[in-house]
């Protein structure tokens, strides 16, 4: 690791304006994928901006129709949500999945959306359930807001402050993990609002999550596991290696697929 | 039995000081003015070194000093050396390439020490490490063991032509080829014994220390065998005389053998400490674990089992091709050739053996031995031989095995070993019983109605353990004689320091050999401590690998406690005014038919030590005895484990439903500590079997460098497992032990091997069998296979 300062903002205006003033600042949410890289030396930032005392970021409210989870809550946070689990039962059962106990507990949702890991699950969920990521300077729609491999459209300096799920007729997630890691080898979600579906698949497609329209048109005309038979997924767009092949991959989409719509009922 | 004695299930001693976080492990350890020292490794497999460039390093600030391989040169420093001689077929020594500690023209795998940087901090270390300029020329590099050896491979090291170390055999050739030429069945196999890093949960660390008011050295390091290490440290890397090295190691938080070995950094850190006259202190990270521990496993075999009309096995032939890495570590050379193929008749009759070995130099990671060493190799030979040979004749597999059981001891088999006492069959009774052999057909269509594919796997395991005789390993090339050695000190309330030369890294000896003494001298457990790891305490020993610290070091103490019972007899007899031949001692206290009167054993040891009831001349004071101990043979502990599982065909997910041992280690000092051995051994060979798997690229670069790459058994990949013991004595030891300490890791690949292929219904899947490697073997069916 290098040196670096550590800033402890309070709030999420002090925060922005300690990235504003060193362009190539870091945020920490939970750590996990900032700290390692520093640790082994991979990155060497100088200002490091600690989210983790701005209670803003934090909570979980339904309002209206929608789950609104802040952007510094742990996956234990929402694993172990009563909120999260009378709104969108799944979800909380989605965070459960997420690594292991430590990672969980220092994790956030946050940050898990922000770094987009191709392996990560959240992503899946925010763009299956349509969520609405809120930042410090607009609203951006899930679909608008991831952009590929570990890349979104935040700017520098943006921060999530929460998101937004609207809260669906049905969801469920399926995952397949990696055996070294447990990261999503393969992970879908699957969500159903009013008559329309939503497919999304997270670990599998080589430029990170992705949406699967054509078992979202599938799921559309009928909403069960058996409606996705025979509907394939394209290997020459998934990841490969020593876990899974492309042509593994796209079968695990199919499998997973149809599990996720079994678990979302 | 009492109950803190032999055959109680003591709860650990050593626990409190480890779950409070009170263990003192080297990287505890901070020498006044200790320097911090970080390795410059290298990037590339395989390359020459043009140029380093050591200038801005030395500017960096607090570094103290920057040493390259032309250092260690200067000084003279002797290489790393291979303890074993093997010689190959044709009477040749094996050609071994020099191991300096740092690299000397030219580095040969991704990690190998090319500088070493010293400075204040660790930081500043790492600062200036950062600033050493190493100009590579690069060189395409072998690694993939099965084509190593091919012409036009780059050459490791120009000592031996085609990457070939050696190229050993075992067995009648001839008579092995005349029994295949008559028999009536054939069984050969392909089989991959995959390369495992073993991730101790401390990294290797290593403290060197100078003090140029006695010109002495002390090594603080994560070393299963301190003694072996300041030999081999002051013999033959000349570092010091081997009275003016001290060797500790502490609390060793796992070694699975790969602490077995002697390092580059423990020597270097040594001898830098000389040069800088300050401590010098190395930590390693889990980055470093991966890429430089000395690996395990790594065989690429061809098997052949010949059976005659009854399905009785006639003779087995194995051609095997060892990967030992880029150079020959400590015990290298042994691993594939003494400690494998002697074990390759399993429990079975096998009139006639046959094995080569070829030892093969790649640019990857040194080889050695890990938990095992060997024997799970030829157990997965055996093994998987016998279940495909009994499937291909259409027997069942636990029938073929125990048609072909060895039944009378002893039994001297076609490849070394004299087996000395054991009972196959009551192992595998036990072991259908509690698995409810007899009931998988009906499980098996339980899950095929859920889509799944169940499958089960017998290992009939059989180990060499104690690693001993001397005699024994000597005649075979071993580097050194393989006895313990103990020491038991009575001290004047009655309270024993046990010394002990073999070293506990997780194996609890602090509490089993507390129970021999407890047990024995009738003293609470309390009363007993347990000193290991310090050449300057205990005087010499051979340390801990191959389950021997039971069966030798154990029975070393045994026979030093003997010693101190035959003394202090000696000591009532005065005390209570009888003759020394009526006086008799147990439970703790001493008596004799010829007086009322009775001795407590810490009234005795008082005694010894204020020596009022006796002279000089009759009886020498005090209450101390030693004693080393050599076996008559190795032991066998043997066993069958079967594996009960579930696959889904859809994901290539494995999930193991049950897990039956029964196991033979003759007597249990501690059964608790047994079934905790087992179960840790388990995990290790599910892990092997289902998970993990060192890869490297044709570049050699290591995919496989962190756990998010290299899986690890956790709870969830394991079963609960159902264990149970049969004990046969073991003959060549006092207590009868024959070691628990790598039975799991042995028995475990094969089970699981066994059960995955009998639910895929084909043999066609390698280690480890990951839901990748699962998924692609069950879109084969066995018929398709057949018609391909």
């Amino acid at each position: 690791m290098y040196a670096f300062q550590y800033h402890r903002p309070q709030s999420v205006a002090d925060a922005a304006a300690l990235l504003a003033s060193d362009s190539e600042a870091k945020i920490l949410a939970g750590g996990h994928t900032l700290l390692p890289t520093m640790k082994q030396r991979l990155a060497g930032p100088k200002t490091i901006v600690d989210l983790g005392h701005v209670a803003e970021l934090k909570g979980i409210t339904k309002s209206g129709n929608a789950l609104v989870i802040g952007a510094m809550t742990t996956h234990a946070e929402v694993a172990g949500s009563e909120v999260v689990r009378g709104a969108i039962p799944n979800l909380a059962r989605l965070a459960t999945m997420i690594g292991d106990a430590h990672v969980r507990h220092r994790g956030t949702i946050g940050g898990s959306v922000a770094n987009n890991d191709p392996a990560a699950d959240y992503p899946a969920a925010v763009l299956a359930l349509n969520a609405t990521v809120v930042t410090n300077k607009r609203e951006i729609k899930a679909d608008d807001f991831f952009k590929g491999l570990f890349s979104t459209a935040l700017q520098d300096g943006e921060i999530i402050t929460r998101l937004s799920f609207p809260i669906p007729g049905k969801f469920g997630y399926a995952k397949f993990a990696q055996p070294a890691s447990l990261f999503a080898l393969v992970g879908v979600a699957v969500a159903q609002t009013g008559s329309s579906a939503r497919v999304a698949v997270t670990g599998a497609g080589s430029s990170g999550v992705f949406r699967q329209t054509a078992m979202e048109g599938a799921l559309g005309k009928g909403w069960s596991a058996q409606s996705l038979a025979g509907i394939a997924t394209d290997a020459g767009k998934m990841m490969s290696d020593i876990h899974g092949d492309s042509a593994y991959r796209a079968h695990l989409v199919g499998v997973m697929a149809k599990r996720a719509v079994a678990q979302a009922g | 039995m009492s109950a803190t004695g032999i055959g109680a299930s003591v709860r650990r001693k050593e626990d409190q000081r480890f779950i409070t976080g009170k263990g003192h492990y080297t990287d505890d350890i901070n020498r006044p003015g200790q320097a911090y020292a970080v390795f410059v490794r290298s990037p590339h497999a395989h390359a020459t070194i043009k140029k380093i460039d050591t200038a801005a390093a030395l500017k960096s600030p607090g570094c103290l000093a920057v040493y390259t391989g032309a250092d260690v040169a200067a000084d003279k420093v002797g290489g790393l050396i291979c303890g074993w001689m093997i010689h190959s077929k044709d009477g040749s020594p094996m050609k071994a390439g020099a191991h300096p500690a740092l690299a000397s023209g030219k580095v040969r795998y991704v990690g190998d020490h090319v500088a070493v940087v010293i400075a204040e901090t660790l930081a500043q270390a790492k600062d200036a490490a950062e600033k050493v300029g190493v100009d590579y020329d690069t060189l395409s590099a072998a690694v993939d063991v099965a084509t190593a050896q091919s012409n036009g491979q780059p050459q490791v090291h120009e000592e031996a032509p085609n990457n070939t170390v050696y190229q050993w055999h075992l067995g009648d050739k001839a008579a092995v080829d005349a029994a295949f030429a008559g028999a009536k069945h054939v069984t050969k196999i392909d089989l991959v014994n995959n390369r495992l890093i073993p991730n101790a949960i401390e990294p290797r660390a290593a403290i060197g220390e100078y003090d140029s008011g006695t010109d002495s050295l002390t090594l603080y390091t994560t070393s299963q065998n301190p003694h072996v290490a300041r030999l081999v440290l002051a013999a033959f890397i000349g570092l010091a005389p081997e009275h003016k090295l001290r060797v500790i190691a502490p609390d060793v938080g796992g070694g699975f053998g790969s602490k077995i070995f002697i390092y580059a950094e423990e020597v270097i850190c040594l001898w830098a400490a000389r040069k800088i006259n300050r401590s010098v202190k190395w930590t390693g990270d889990r980055s470093e674990a991966f890429l430089a521990d000395a690996h395990g496993r790594d065989h690429a075999t061809h098997a052949e089992l010949a059976l005659d009309g009854d399905g009785k096995i006639l003779a087995l032939r194995a051609s095997t091709k060892a990967n030992l890495g880029a150079y020959l570590s400590t015990f290298a050379s042994s691993v594939p050739t003494y400690l494998y193929a002697p074990l390759l008749s399993g429990q079975y009759n096998i009139p006639a053996i046959y094995c080569e070995v070829d030892g093969v130099y790649t640019n990857t990671a040194p080889v050695d031995a890990y938990r095992g060493a060997g024997r799970p190799e030829a157990t997965f030979v055996v093994e998987r031989l016998v279940e495909v040979a009994a499937r291909e004749t259409g027997t069942d597999p636990a029938e073929f095995r125990r048609k072909n059981f060895i039944t009378a001891f002893p039994h001297q088999t076609p490849v070394i070993m004299a087996y000395d006492a054991g009972d196959y069959d009551a192992c595998l009774r036990k072991a259908l019983e509690l698995a409810d052999y007899g009931g998988i057909g009906a499980r098996k269509a339980e899950s095929a109605k859920k889509g799944m594919k169940r499958g089960i796997g017998l290992s009939a395991y059989i180990e060499a353990c104690g690693i001993a005789p001397s005699a024994a390993v000597g005649s075979l090339g071993a580097g050194v004689g393989l006895w313990e050695s103990a020491e038991v000190r009575v001290n004047p309330t009655g309270s024993v320091e046990v010394l002990t030369g073999s070293h506990s890294h997780g194996q609890g000896h602090e509490t089993t050999f507390a129970q021999l003494v407890s047990g024995r001298l009738g003293i609470p457990i309390e009363q007993v401590t347990v000193v290991h790891g310090d050449t300057d305490k205990v005087q010499f020993g051979m340390g801990t690998y191959g389950s021997r610290s039971g069966a030798v070091g154990m029975s070393a103490i045994y026979h030093a406690i003997d010693k101190v019972i035959v003394k202090a007899k000696k000591v009532a007899g005065f005390v209570l005014a009888v003759p020394e031949e009526s006086v008799d001692f147990k439970d703790g206290i001493f008596s004799s038919t010829a007086t009322n009167n009775t001795l407590t054993f810490p009234e005795v040891a008082l005694q010894a030590y204020i020596a009022h009831k006796f002279t000089g001349a009759q009886l020498e004071p005090g209450l101390k005895e030693g004693a080393f101990f050599d076996p008559t043979n190795f032991t066998f502990p043997s066993g069958v484990h079967i594996c009960e599982l579930e696959i889904d065909p859809d994901t290539g997910a494995t999930r193991i439903d049950r897990w039956t041992a029964v196991d033979d280690f003759g007597e249990l000092i501690n059964p608790m500590i047994v079934e905790g051995q087992v179960h840790g051994g388990v995990a290790q060979g599910v892990g092997q079997a289902l998970l993990e798997g060192a890869v490297y690229d044709k570049s050699g670069q290591l995919v496989t460098a962190s756990f998010m790459d290299y899986a690890m058994p956790r709870a969830s990949n394991l079963p609960s497992i159902k264990l149970a013991m049969s004990h046969t004595r073991c003959p060549s030891n006092p207590l009868g032990i024959k070691g628990c300490g790598e039975a799991g890791a042995i028995a475990a690949p094969a089970a699981v091997m066994n059960a995955i292929t009998d639910a895929l219904g084909h043999e066609n899947i390698a280690m480890p069998a990951t839901p990748l490697a699962v998924w692609r073997a069950a879109q084969k069916s066995p018929t398709k296979m057949a018609a391909e």
